[in-house]
Order: C-alpha cells, then sequence, then structure tokens
C-alpha cells in the first residue's frame, strides 16, 4: 500500500511538479499581498473609527465621524457574514451584469487580491479594534496632553503596541488566507488547489495527489507560523526582561554635551543646595 | 503685575446630571506655584483635565494669554502643546525607550529638529536624574523613575505651564521624595505649576499659593501660610484638621 502511495506520488510528482510549485506559488502570492493589505485596510478602519468626538463640536463633524463608524460597521458585517466565494462571484460576474458590462475586471489576478483583501480587512478591522481598546487610555491621555493630534497618538503610540498584540490574529488570518484562497477557483483562479483538480482528473488517481496538497498545505503554514513567532519576539523589542546596566549608561550618557555643561546626576546636589541652573 | 497666563472663567463641568464643578474662577499667574488641595471627589483632578482639555468644560471660559480656548477656534491640540501634564499614573509610551518618549512630542509636535530634540531631551533627563536610563523603557522602571520621565517628557515640550495630577499619589511613600525633589527644583527655577496634592508638605513649603476646593467649588485661597495655618473658613480648618489627623 505504501509503496504504491510513494510509486504514484513520485510519477506525478515526475510529470507535474512544477505545475504544483506554480500552484504554491499562486497561492503563496495572493495570500501575503492579501493579508498585507487586508491589515492596511483593518488599521485604517482602527484609526477612522475611533476619531474621537464631543457634543460641543460641529454638527458636521459629529454627522461624518458617525457617518464613519457607519459605514465601517455595515463594511465589517457584510463581508464577514457573506461567503468569499459568493463575493468573488458578484465582482467577477455580477458587476458586469449589473452595469451592462461598462465595469468588469478582466484580471482574475486583480479580482482575487481584491475580493481576499477586502475579506481580511474586514476580519482585521474587528482585531485592531480589539487590539486598539486593550491598550490602556493613559497613554493616548499623555500623547494628547503633549499636543498630539489622533493621527499621531494613533501612529507613534497607540497601533504599534496593537500590532504587537494582534500578530497572533494576523497570524490567524493569513494561515486561513493560504488554505481558503482556494475558493478563487470559482473564477478560474489557478492556486494550489487547482492544480490538484486538474492533476487528479488528468491521471485518474485522486488520492496521491490529495496527499502531496496535504503536505504543501501543512508545509506552508508550518513555515508561516514559524516566521510570525520569530516576528512576534521581535516586536516584543530586545530588552523586556533585560536591566538597564546604570554603568554602562553613565559612561554612554557622559558622552554628550549638555546645555548647562554639568555632569550627570549632578542634580541631586544643586537640589539640596538650592542652586539653580538655567 | 504682570498679565496672567491663564484665566478659569465660571468653569463648570457636569457629568450626566452630576455636577463635579460649579463655576470656577480662578487665574495662574507667570511664576505662580499653586497647589490645589481638597477631598477625593472634591473636583480637584476634573478641574485640571478641563484645563487641558482632555475633558471639555460643560460651561465657562478659559483663557490661555487673553484668548478662549474653549469657543472651538482654537486648536487644542496647539495649545496642549503649551499646556504640560504630569498624570498620577505616569502614562509613558510604553512603546518606546525613555529618550523616545521624550522626543516623539518635540519632534512630531513642535517640529524641533532631531539633534535639537536630542540636546533638549537630554537636558531634561539630566535635571531629572533619569540620564542613565535614557535606553530603558518604561516597564523596567520604577514608579518615581516613570514619574521623574514623565516630567522631562512634559519639560521638553517647554511648556508655558505645567499641570500635575496627584504625581505622588500611585507611589510607595520611599519613591515620593525623588519625584517632590524634582518638583522643587522646578519650582525654583520659575516654572509656573499648578498641582493636585494630596502633600501637604510640598504645598505649604513649594507652592506660592494654595487653592482649597470642596464639592467642586473653590473655598479658600490665598498663600500657603494663610490657607493652611490660619484658614478662614469652617470647612478649611475640618479638612485639614482631619488630614493632620491621619
Amino acid at each position: 500500500m505504501l509503496s504504491q502511495l510513494i510509486l504514484d506520488i513520485g510519477s506525478i510528482w515526475s510529470k507535474y511538479g512544477m505545475v504544483y510549485l506554480t500552484g504554491i506559488g499562486n497561492t503563496l502570492l495572493l495570500a501575503v499581498t492579501a493579508t498585507l493589505i487586508g491589515c492596511v485596510i483593518g488599521f485604517a478602519c482602527g484609526i477612522l473609527q475611533t476619531i474621537p468626538y464631543t457634543r460641543t463640536d460641529l454638527w458636521i463633524k459629529r454627522f461624518l465621524l458617525k457617518l464613519i463608524r457607519i459605514v465601517i460597521r455595515i463594511y465589517v458585517e457584510v463581508f464577514r457574514g457573506t461567503p468569499m466565494i459568493l463575493q468573488a462571484v458578484f465582482i467577477y460576474y455580477g458587476l458586469p451584469y449589473f452595469t451592462a458590462n461598462a465595469v468588469r475586471f478582466t484580471d482574475i489576478w486583480t479580482v482575487s487580491i481584491l475580493v481576499v483583501s477586502i475579506n481580511t480587512g474586514a476580519y482585521m478591522a474587528e482585531s485592531v479594534r480589539g487590539g486598539i481598546m486593550s491598550i490602556d487610555i493613559g497613554q493616548t491621555e499623555g500623547a494628547k496632553a503633549i499636543g498630539m493630534t489622533h493621527l499621531q497618538t494613533m501612529l507613534y503610540v497607540i497601533l504599534p503596541q496593537t500590532l504587537r498584540n494582534i500578530m497572533p490574529q494576523i497570524g490567524n488570518n493569513y494561515i486561513i488566507n493560504v488554505k481558503d484562497t482556494s475558493v478563487m477557483f470559482i473564477i478560474g483562479f489557478q492556486d494550489f488547489f487547482a492544480v490538484h483538480k486538474m492533476v487528479s482528473g488528468a491521471v485518474f488517481k485522486y488520492f496521491p495527489s490529495a496527499m502531496v496538497e496535504m503536505v504543501g498545505y501543512l508545509t506552508l503554514t508550518l513555515v508561516a507560523s514559524f516566521l510570525l513567532r520569530k516576528l512576534e519576539k521581535k516586536l516584543e523589542g530586545k530588552g523586556n526582561y533585560e536591566l538597564v546596566n546604570t554603568d554602562q549608561l553613565v559612561m554612554t550618557a557622559g558622552t554628550y554635551s549638555y546645555p548647562d555643561g554639568e555632569a550627570p546626576f549632578a542634580e541631586k546636589n544643586r537640589e539640596i543646595g538650592g542652586g539653580n541652573n538655567e | 503685575m504682570s498679565e496672567p497666563i491663564l484665566e478659569i472663567r465660571h468653569l463648570s463641568k457636569s457629568f450626566g446630571s452630576h455636577a463635579v464643578l460649579k463655576d470656577v474662577d480662578f487665574n495662574v499667574n507667570p511664576g505662580d506655584v499653586t497647589s490645589i488641595i481638597g477631598a477625593s471627589g472634591s473636583g480637584k483632578s476634573t478641574l485640571l483635565r478641563c484645563i487641558n482639555m482632555l475633558e471639555t468644560p460643560t460651561t465657562g471660559e478659559i483663557l490661555f494669554h487673553g484668548k478662549d480656548m474653549t469657543s472651538g477656534r482654537v486648536n487644542p491640540n496647539e495649545y496642549r502643546a503649551k499646556v504640560g501634564m504630569v498624570f498620577q499614573s505616569f502614562n509613558l509610551f510604553n512603546n518606546m525607550t525613555v529618550l523616545d518618549n521624550c522626543l516623539v512630542g518635540q519632534i512630531r509636535v513642535n517640529k524641533c529638529r532631531k539633534d535639537e530634540a536630542r540636546k533638549r531631551a537630554l537636558h531634561y533627563l539630566n535635571k531629572v536624574g533619569m540620564l542613565p536610563y535614557i535606553n530603558a523603557r518604561p516597564a523596567q522602571m520604577s514608579g518615581g523613575q516613570k514619574q521623574r520621565v514623565a516630567i522631562a517628557r512634559a519639560l521638553a515640550m517647554e511648556p508655558e505651564i505645567l499641570l500635575f495630577d496627584e504625581p505622588t499619589s500611585a507611589l510607595d511613600p520611599e519613591m515620593v521624595g525623588e519625584v517632590l525633589d524634582v518638583m522643587k527644583s522646578l519650582a525654583r527655577d520659575n516654572m509656573t505649576m499648578l498641582v493636585v496634592t494630596h502633600e501637604m508638605s510640598f504645598a505649604r513649603d513649594v507652592s506660592t499659593r494654595v487653592v482649597y476646593m470642596a464639592d467642586g467649588v473653590i473655598v479658600e485661597e490665598g498663600p500657603p501660610s494663610q490657607v493652611l495655618e490660619t484658614p478662614k473658613e469652617l470647612k478649611t480648618r475640618d479638612f485639614l484638621s482631619r488630614f493632620l489627623e491621619k
């Protein structure tokens, strides 16, 4: 049995190896691109959704901000709540149908990236929202208190921490994308799974090809998990549990010049002595 | 008499039906070190947060150099950049080192050049005694150290007035001293400060004026010797006697 399987896989691979690899390449490229674009969409939604307003703001500002929140809400619910396969059908076949061929995408890659990105974005918007909520409000106030705008607060303070916190969710989304992009066969996208259907149809051997697919998908996701863990570690920052060596830092710090030309830590004496330095 | 930096006019703030501040009036002149004392829930912190526009006042005006900041015509971010704030819970940016905490506002808000910003940040970090820790992250420091960095961060923006919201209340007793020392040295440098505090020694020895608040109104204000030692109002006397008993 096992030797037969190995033989079958060998013969399939020798003939269709390159086709499988091209399929893997397409799946990988679509999943990576769409996950990245999806993340950008998710973070953009996160920034837009959290723009603060108070009841003393102009009505137009309040109206627009409320509208933005409602639009994002609808976007999330619609794209999270319908199958990606149908979304692909709607965009690829539906748009030309409804617009009498005025609007149509002819490039399968464009439609595939569009559909998977928008889908990932809908999930990511919720992940980012959760990530932003998990950062204590104090840091937002600290940023506000030194005059930072909402966008600056988000870009430099909140989102870097959010990114770290939602790395596991980004990993989830990426791995789901690696597998679920196979539904793009509906519009003719040649991903890894489409190769299986093509090959098994051609050689009339269903299971050996499925075995190749299994191993292929698992390899893709395991490598992704490994790399994501590495990235997570890196985002954690190197010195997280490392105590700062005071002596060393005094040496480094002492090489700077200060406006008032004093040695580091001279302030202790100054405070007791009551001198001023400005 | 110089022009006041800050004039608070008929300031009120309600959360729902609960009035936290009721028609508060007072001025801050350059060089003033004002201590605001009072029981918890008397509206001290809300007053400070309204001054920095972290809370929107329900009614009333906040005049900064004579210009009303509550009118909606002034960009609150420009105003906040000139009014520093130090929080009870430090509120440092956890994703940045000590140095970056002191740089980000200067570079992004004040649009300083990097080398200038760095020089200024190091200067103020030295002033608060945190220069050796420039590469540390907030999670690696004690409360007192974090608060000193928070003060340096606020100073690096070169604000015209510095607000302190119970800066020592979240600290272990042995760390209170190091933060108060920094504040004392700022007072000596004629920094204009508005300090909500429970540290009576700071109010008495360092501040030039003490404001006592209760139930959302200013009950009494004046020089520390007068308010703390010979208070005119019964409420103030009650508060002080209860406080000193503890």
